[in-house]
């Protein structure tokens, strides 16, 4: 009982603004082409899904940010524990990442354009490029961040360089690795859509842009609730990675 | 001096395989000009008007809507983490947004306000606005509350608490949370103008690769790193001004 009463009240006040947009946009008081009527968006939505686009643009959209994503984890990960590890690799990658970092990744979508073309290749590839200076960061920050000595024990006690890599080193830096892949997610996301505004075709990105050129306001609407849907379930579903994956660190495990 | 220049050298280094990659002729010149041809582009571009125009109207709508979502965000996170009705209001629409791909915004301030200032202004306000809101709520909340109560059990007034206690401990917090909102900045600024832009960085960027004026593109997109690269280095320095006294 109290769970739904909680629930309850933290859902009010999405539906009191979901209440006033259906007020403001039943009064008139807004052209209905820039607030469109909540009832309308609704019947949109369910005919995206009914009739399939929904899950075509969503699948689309997130496997080519999961794609990118994953190709970002792949080589950030690695990437950032040897910058932590190596010297030389350090002085020569971390100008590079402190340029890289605060870049706007975007500008070179028109680059991976004419170098992949405007197929699933460039997007995932912007995609990666956009996301894996995160994970580098997170990674080699996690990496040296680990108690040495943690390490000077399991070293003394016997331990192979790699027993130290896989029982020491990855689940003490595992919490920062999750964190930059935390990070990372959100930028495939806005990355892949963006992505797919430029390049037009099928996906969420593609469909939204073409809605917002016809003037078809419902349809930008209809789009920008489905991908925060396809936002949600991908930021929800790696807290839950999280969680599963640390579920021995005192994080989840408060005294 | 010789510090920094060792520092910096891999740029240097990455440059110079550049320039051999296309003088040896391993990348063709249609694909990816010389490093020298970009550099030769980017002089035309500085001395002719273009660049510093399309710079100028890039910069000035990013900072107005950072500006707003700054000061917006600060204000709206220090209410949710000091007024517990506006927490319960805001936090489950701050909740709902915050996991939206901010670029799907991009067609809505399409459809509201066209392809003028007004829709990138707009853009670049709604996406720093909730970073802000958040680390300024996150880092007022992360305040060891003994601080606090230490505070007013010595005289303290509850605004002297919160000015002096509270605000100067969230600091840290909020500083970072300003530095990567100020990349978002960048990276919003870029994909509007790619996409609804009639001026802008992002939109010369489009315009030249159109065009197949790939030195200039690559100039134009040096431009933006180079830039971005500033801003994050300056705010850095700032916030280590401003946060001298704790160390």
């Amino acid at each position: 009982m109290a769970r739904v009463t909680g629930a309850l009240l933290r859902a009010a006040p999405v539906l009191v603004l979901l209440a006033i947009w259906a007020g403001v946009a039943d009064a008139h008081v807004i052209n209905p082409f820039l607030l469109p009527p909540v009832e309308q968006v609704a019947l949109r939505l369910a005919q995206d899904v009914a009739s399939g686009d929904f899950a075509v643009n969503a699948g689309l959209t997130l496997a080519r940010a999961l794609a990118g994503f994953a190709a970002a984890c792949a080589i950030g990960v690695p990437l950032g524990m040897l910058i932590a590890r190596g010297r030389l690799l350090r002085w020569f990658c971390e100008p590079l990442v402190s340029v890289g970092f605060p870049m706007p990744k975007i500008a070179f979508l028109p680059v991976f354009m004419l170098w992949f073309g405007v197929y699933d290749l460039s997007k995932i590839i912007m995609v990666a490029f956009a996301a894996v200076f995160t994970v580098v960061v997170a990674a080699e920050a996690g990496t040296r961040g680990v108690d040495k000595f943690l390490l000077w024990s399991a070293r003394g006690l016997g331990a192979s360089p790699l027993a130290l890599l896989r029982e020491v080193v990855l689940p003490a830096a595992m919490p920062s690795f999750l964190t930059g892949m935390q990070i990372a997610l959100p930028v495939s996301l806005i990355t892949a859509v963006a992505a797919e505004m430029l390049m037009g075709g099928a996906g969420l990105g593609g469909a939204m842009l073409s809605a917002g050129q016809y003037a078809d306001s419902v349809g930008v609407f209809a789009g920008i609730v489905e991908t925060s849907v396809v936002g949600l379930v991908a930021v929800a579903g790696m807290a839950r990675l999280r969680r599963r994956l640390l579920r021995w660190h005192p994080e989840f495990n408060p005294r | 001096m010789i510090r920094t220049a060792t520092a910096y050298a891999p740029l240097a280094i990455v440059a110079l395989l550049w320039e051999a990659a296309s003088r040896l002729g391993l990348v063709s010149a249609h694909v990816l000009p010389s490093f020298s041809a970009v550099m030769a582009a980017l002089w035309e571009l500085l001395r002719g008007g273009d660049l510093w125009a399309n710079g100028l109207a890039s910069l000035g709508r990013s900072l107005l809507g950072f500006a707003l979502a700054l000061l917006c965000g600060t204000s709206l996170g220090a209410g949710m983490a000091l007024v517990p009705a506006l927490r319960a209001a805001v936090d489950p629409i701050v909740q709902i947004f915050y996991p939206l791909p901010k670029s799907a915004l991009i067609p809505l301030v399409l459809v509201w306000f066209g392809i003028g200032d007004a829709s990138k202004v707009f853009l670049v306000f709604l996406g720093c606005l909730l970073p802000m809101i958040l680390s300024t709520y996150n880092g007022l909340r992360g305040v060891d509350p003994l601080l606090a109560w230490s505070a007013r059990s010595l005289g303290a007034s509850r605004l002297a608490v919160i000015a002096e206690v509270l605000f100067p401990a969230a600091l840290p917090q909020l500083l970072t949370g300003v530095r990567t909102t100020i990349a978002f900045m960048f990276l919003l600024m870029v994909a509007s103008e790619l996409v609804i832009a009639s001026n802008g960085l992002g939109y010369l960027i489009g315009e030249l690769g159109d065009q197949g004026s790939y030195a200039q593109m690559f100039a134009v997109i040096l431009v933006v790193t180079a830039l971005g690269f500033a801003a994050d280095r300056l705010f850095l320095a700032f916030s280590e001004r401003v946060l001298k006294w704790r160390a």
